[in-house]
């Protein structure tokens, strides 16, 4: 077994909201009475149903509640069974699937404030992602400036299924506030379910959406290469979470092989789409879509020609390997302390701030 | 270097090419709106007649959806696969240092130049009376 680094940084935890009444109050009065007497009890996405087994791995899960839910099993079951130093947080709560743009922005404001309250300023370990209102690109970017000022934000966090494709220029003004703040842009897996999870239409198996979350990460990362986002931020770092990434040698190839004879179209993409994913675009560790053989999983690095795309992740509390096997077999230590270490610090620039200790006990 | 008389400056009006073969090697000479130019008929990428592409011009961007679009006519497109080249200099444009073509030098000399040599000028009768293009290769 290859074994973690203690100090790493792991980039993609899951803290879950126990229920819709957890974030009452953090909801102003209005939103507080709306909750109330419209009934609303829970906001339940198709994307990790409670009981399917990759929302929670057999042994993290708990007796009752949501995986997730408890911050004693975050700190046994992943901060310190994996000895980090650091874990950021990436609440996967519905607020995104409402049509509301004003109710959409009430619940990410309270979830944010509910991961500070209820988790940031309870462990030191914890940083988190600031959760956005996408339909409205004028309130997200307030929302990202409001959270930003807490240096415990470390990245903002979009779905990477949503309204419209991640690179249509509307979403830009997300993308310069998150530049000029240091703060990534987290893609993680899932959707809004504005749009069927697959290119081809809704789909009948909970298989079908969760497979093709690789193939709308691809299709993300084509819309923000060719629309141009990195040649308008070339700073912006976005990192690809839960996308898997066994995936990008081929589609890397095909992406390169066409933009040579279409380069034309996008001439603004002035560097071939490889060296803008090496300079640009990051992935979680977790989950590993590769036979466990070490041959293998050295030539795929060797295709990537890159050993900074890697951020660790264990993907808390979703079921994506077992025991302690967070990290492939037969990964050199060197590629480990880059995965674990190096490459989450040279991402995320807000780990290396000082952060007043506002802990509470 | 040898040079090659190609055809009389007449034969080769603005807006055409002419293919030939010199030393067994495929070659195109284009005339655009009056300047020579010659290129190896073979795309370094898998080898398609190169010079049979259409001629576009160069978009460049330095801010995304704002094109600059410059020297229309000078850019090659490979018919097969689409990629650009630069026809002064025979290089691509999707990857320029590992992908060019061979760019010949081709000037236009009076007859009363070409008669004296040391051209080549194979099945040519070569008279004082004309301008030739003329490539070095």
């Amino acid at each position: 077994m290859t074994s973690p680094l203690a100090g790493g940084v792991d980039c993609d935890l899951h803290p879950a909201v126990p229920h819709l009444t957890s974030l009452l109050p953090y909801l102003n009065d209005y939103w507080r009475d709306q909750v109330t007497t419209r009934g609303m009890t829970d906001l339940v996405s198709q994307s990790y149903p409670t009981n399917s087994p990759i929302s929670s791995r057999p042994d993290w899960r708990p007796a009752q509640g949501k995986p997730g839910s408890s911050l004693d099993d975050m700190k046994a079951q992943a901060l310190d069974r994996f000895g980090v130093s650091t874990g950021i947080c990436n609440p996967l709560y519905g607020v995104q699937m409402v049509f509301s743009e004003d109710m959409a922005d009430a619940f990410c404001r309270a979830l944010n404030d509910w991961l500070v309250k209820e988790w940031l300023d309870k462990e030191p370990r914890l940083r988190g992602s600031i959760v956005i209102p996408v339909q409205s690109v004028e309130k997200s970017v307030a929302e990202i400036e409001r959270c930003a000022k807490d240096p415990r934000f470390v990245q903002v966090l979009m779905l990477v299924m949503g309204d419209m494709p991640l690179g249509k220029r509307a979403y830009w003004p997300i993308y310069a506030a998150a530049e000029r703040l240091g703060l990534p842009i987290g893609i993680h897996a899932g959707s809004n379910y504005h749009n069927p999870p697959t290119s081809v239409g809704w789909g009948s198996y909970h298989i079908e959406d969760y497979v093709a979350q690789a193939q709308a990460f691809q299709t993300q990362l084509t819309s923000l290469i060719v629309e141009g986002v990195f040649a308008r931020h070339p700073a912006l770092k976005m990192v690809m979470l839960e996308s898997g990434w066994s995936w990008l040698p081929s589609y890397l190839w095909r992406l390169h092989k066409f933009w040579r004879g279409v380069r034309m179209e996008t001439p603004w993409v002035d560097r071939s789409p490889q060296e803008i994913v090496r300079s640009n675009i990051r992935f979680s560790l977790q989950p590993i879509d590769a036979p466990p053989d070490p041959a293998i999983l050295n030539r795929l690095f060797d295709h990537m020609q890159s050993d900074e795309l890697l951020l660790f992740s264990t993907d808390y509390p979703h079921w994506q390997f077992e025991g302690d096997q967070v990290l492939p077999e037969g990964i050199s230590p060197d590629l480990v302390r880059k995965i674990m270490v190096d490459n989450p610090h040279a991402t995320y620039p807000r780990l290396k701030q000082p952060v007043a200790k506002e802990t509470t006990p | 270097m040898v040079r090659h008389v190609i055809a009389p400056v007449d034969e080769l009006p603005p807006g055409t090419r002419k293919f030939l073969t010199i030393d067994e090697r495929p070659i195109a000479i284009f005339n655009i709106e009056g300047e020579f130019f010659g290129l190896l008929n073979r795309c370094p990428h898998q080898g398609a007649a190169l010079c049979e592409g259409p001629l576009i011009g160069l978009a460049q961007s330095s801010d995304p959806g704002e094109i600059e679009y410059t020297r229309q006519g000078e850019i090659l497109r490979c018919p097969w696969h689409g990629w650009e080249f630069d026809i002064r200099t025979g290089q691509s444009y999707c990857d320029p240092k590992k992908f060019r073509t061979r760019a010949y030098p081709v000037n236009v000399e009076p007859g009363t130049n070409v008669v004296k040599g040391p051209y080549v000028a194979e099945t040519l009768a070569v008279s004082v009376e004309s301008d030739y293009v003329v490539l070095d290769l």
